[in-house]
């Protein structure tokens, strides 16, 4: 782990790998020390951005030199279940890619439970690891101008889904129903970092 | 109720308060108004909170009719401001009969307008804010003729207040601090002390410069960044070398480096850079290479 100075009234801390991110991530939001605006988590990296003149920055980074990161707190992570159909554009070329039937695509992608590491791309896009490994692919050589709201994509180490109509490049394996965002929601975005993730086949 | 009707838009009008931080994490830029100070001196004139939503108005062309007495200011950079062809000017409180028509010319210098109408704008927020947001289209849709603006209640006393119009310079200095990838270049500080030009396809999101592209080190000649978080002010360098200066719409995650941060002071400035504008970066660290 190393702070790299990233502004003003921030800091960003490299950490070494998407476990020990996750686990930086879930140290923070456990304890939640005043004066954090933003906690933005990212594949290989957290970012902390405090309240002019709160201390939190300081307080951070005491939190995480004392923390046991091999054993985060479990906190207040929520589990989610997403139904999803699928019958995606790029089913058939995951499963030769990974030299299985169609079958075993969705048994695996059914099989895992996925934490939500971070976000971005568009409001309520969730990155989502723990992809079982025969499924993780490259993207596709050259993305969609179009991908239907609710499309279950992977790419790389990640799977997820879009929350509206986007451009993508991710192979698409299924859609689901579910709203992932709404601005006017209790709660917008479905998924938030640290969240468990698991998918169920609808049939 | 007390509402404004929109006659004319001008380029492109949008509400704007001071935005929706503290989402990042679920993927939602802050947005607000890029010249917060231009929009909370229009709000203090008319008697508002400063965070009341106004419009952000690009490039003048705005025509808005009262449907009952109001007050409004404009602020931003000094603008010819107009009551049913009267001028009336900008940065002080104008007093709206009902029917009367506000028209916001373009500026002389700067990009961006602000009017702020007594009461405030109060359509419905998304995320605690009811400004538009353009890259994610959260927000209330970009204002068309023919659009009714709700209003709040206005507050009993109109606005006092020390007024200085601003005059965008045709060559900006931008303060800026070390970014966390600043390493990953040959020599970020000296790039970026060099003169740039802001482009035409710059907006909300961010501005893009063009000069004299950054070069990366060799140890990072070839290396993937994986995605990380961003910021206002960032001041990020795709492959190509050229940085692109983030604003209130930024992505909130990106996987190119972040060779420095624009200093808070500065931002307001970036708001109302044209394109063919020229800008120099300037930092006050001697060290950056870590």
């Amino acid at each position: 782990m190393r702070w790299r100075a990233y502004g003003e009234h921030a800091a960003l801390l490299d950490c070494a790998s998407l476990t020990e991110t996750i686990a930086a991530h879930a140290t923070v939001s456990a304890a939640r020390p005043d004066g954090i605006t933003e906690l933005v988590p990212g594949a290989r990296s957290l970012l902390v951005v405090e309240n002019p003149g709160s201390g939190a920055l300081a307080a951070v980074r005491e939190l995480l030199a004392d923390a046991d990161l091999e054993h985060p707190p479990e906190g207040e992570s929520r589990e989610i279940t997403l139904d999803v159909t699928y019958d995606g554009e790029d089913l058939e070329l995951v499963a030769q890619d990974a030299g299985v039937s169609t079958e075993d695509v969705v048994r695996l992608h059914t099989g895992a439970v996925y934490t939500v590491a971070f976000t971005g791309f568009a409001p309520g896009f969730g990155y989502l690891t723990g992809l079982p490994e025969p499924l993780r692919q490259p993207r596709l050589p050259a993305p969609r101008t179009r991908v239907p709201p609710g499309s279950v994509g992977l790419a790389g180490e990640f799977t997820g889904v879009y929350p509206r109509v986007s451009p993508g490049g991710w192979r698409l394996i299924g859609h689901t129903r579910t709203v992932l965002f709404d601005p006017r929601a209790d709660r917008p975005a479905l998924l938030a970092p640290g969240d468990r993730v698991r998918f169920r086949s609808a049939g | 109720m007390r509402t404004l009707e929109v006659v004319e838009t001008g380029p492109l009008a949008l509400i704007q308060d001071l935005g929706r931080p503290g989402y990042a994490h679920l993927g939602v830029p802050p947005s607000g108004a890029l010249d917060v100070p231009a929009l909370k001196l229009a709000n203090r004139l008319v008697g508002n909170a400063e965070d009341a939503a106004g419009v952000e108005c690009l490039f003048g062309g705005l025509r808005l009719r009262a449907t009952t007495s109001c007050t409004v200011a404009v602020t931003g950079p000094s603008v010819a401001v107009e009551v049913d062809g009267r001028p009336v000017g900008s940065h002080a409180p104008v007093w709206l009969a009902p029917g009367q028509v506000v028209t916001i010319g373009a500026p002389a210098t700067g990009l961006r307008c602000y009017l702020a109408v007594s009461g405030g704008i109060t359509v419905d927020a998304d995320l605690g804010s009811r400004s538009r947001d353009v890259l994610s289209e959260i927000g209330p849709a970009p204002l068309k003729k023919g659009d009714v603006l709700p209003l709040g209640t206005p507050s009993v006393s109109g606005g006092a207040d020390v007024v200085l119009p601003t005059t965008a310079p045709a060559e900006l200095v931008v303060r800026i601090d070390p970014g966390p990838r600043a390493h990953w270049f040959e020599d970020a500080a000296a790039g970026l002390a060099k003169t740039w030009t802001v482009t035409a396809e710059s907006n909300r999101v961010g501005l893009r410069l063009d000069g004299p592209a950054l070069t990366r080190g060799n140890e990072y000649a070839e290396r993937e960044l994986p995605s990380e978080g961003l910021l206002t002010g960032a001041v990020q360098v795709p492959p190509n070398g050229l940085p692109v200066v983030f604003l209130a719409d930024h992505p909130t995650t990106g996987g190119y480096p972040v060779a420095a941060v624009v200093r808070q002071a500065s931002l307001p400035a970036l708001a109302q850079a044209r394109p063919g504008t020229l800008l120099r970066f300037h930092s006050s660290t001697r060290v950056w290479n870590r």
